[in-house]
């Protein structure tokens, strides 16, 4: 019987790997961008499955609004990330200092 | 026989437990187009997983929206920048520890904050779309367009930003080559490119045959 706390479970550990992607990859921009993704789709799980054992709609119409804006914040994303290899010729985090800041 | 509710525990495992190799796969394959192929994987079985909580609509835009669209958008980008795969690397060895450590504590705290023993108790009932009466789509469909209109607007005002963002971001103009402009074509006035002359009818001369060259038949 699947109960509540697999899916909660499951949805941590996704959360969890995505976070120690943002350490151990942090040179490379574009899978940093997918563990972005990672973390938005372990977020997705945990409002299915209590939208699922809550009875309430109001759950997956979020999942499917998260699924909108992460379409949308990755296609501008993935732009920048073409126009600054265009300009640079470099996706290293660390070399993308130009500002200084 | 097999226990159905058996049986859907075991597909949970099994696609739980692709789902979890899928994505350490997406952080740690060292090509990046098989880190991208490893993450439409990890997003086929959350999609098989969501179908198990009678999720059916969002499973299959999962598939459409991120497989078919994002992915193959990320494939693009990755396909079309020349990287140098040793220098995105450095650093892996010198920064895993950390990263481990870090995901392991905050995977203990969460767990613990959250309490999985408690929630341990709730057992999947009955669908609420069946109890409903609908189907999930019709389910979802009736909330969307109903309670959740003006979200629902923002959402594809927001997607059409994205787009038009998108595109300005790439949009490049090079100076020095020659393109064809569209508005300048569409600009031009038949009168400036052909002018309609009008001359008198040229009346040719009488041939004058010439003499000795003349033969009879």
């Amino acid at each position: 019987m699947i109960t509540l706390s697999h899916f909660i479970v499951l949805g941590a550990v996704l959360f969890c790997i995505a976070l120690a992607s943002l350490f151990i990859n942090r040179k490379n921009v574009i899978v940093l961008l997918m563990s972005i993704e990672l973390m938005l789709l372990a977020v997705n799980i945990n409002f299915v499955a209590f939208s699922r054992f809550l009875g309430d709609v109001a759950g997956q119409v979020f999942v499917f609004f998260i699924l909108t804006v992460a379409a949308a914040e990755t296609a501008i994303g993935l732009a920048i990330l073409v126009l600054l290899f265009r300009n640079r010729s470099t996706i290293n985090v660390a070399e993308i200092d130009s500002m200084k800041g | 026989m097999i226990d159905p509710n058996m049986f859907q525990l075991v597909c949970f495992y099994a696609f739980a437990a692709v789902t979890v190799v899928a994505a350490l796969g997406v952080i740690t394959l060292r090509n990046t187009v098989h880190a991208v192929l490893s993450l439409v994987l990890t997003f086929f079985s959350t999609a098989c997983i969501w179908l198990l909580a009678e999720a059916e609509f969002l499973a299959i835009a999962l598939i459409v929206v991120y497989v078919g669209a994002v992915m193959v958008l990320f494939l693009f980008v990755v396909m079309m920048l020349d990287i140098k795969q040793e220098h995105v690397r450095e650093g892996f060895i010198k920064y895993l520890p950390v990263g481990i450590i870090v995901a392991l504590v905050m995977l203990g705290e969460m767990l613990a904050l959250i309490g999985v023993r408690a929630m341990h108790q709730a057992v999947m009932g009955a669908d609420p779309a069946t109890v409903a009466g609908m189907s999930n789509t019709a389910w979802l469909g009736n909330a969307l367009y109903t309670q959740f209109l003006l979200p629902f607007e923002v959402a594809a005002l927001i997607l059409t930003v994205g787009v038009v963002a998108a595109v300005v971001l790439t949009l490049r103009q090079r100076t020095g080559v020659r393109h064809q402009q569209a508005s300048q074509q569409v600009r031009v006035n038949p009168r400036d490119r052909v002018r309609v002359v009008k001359m008198a009818a040229e009346v040719p001369a009488a041939p004058q045959p010439a003499p000795g060259k003349e033969t009879t038949p």
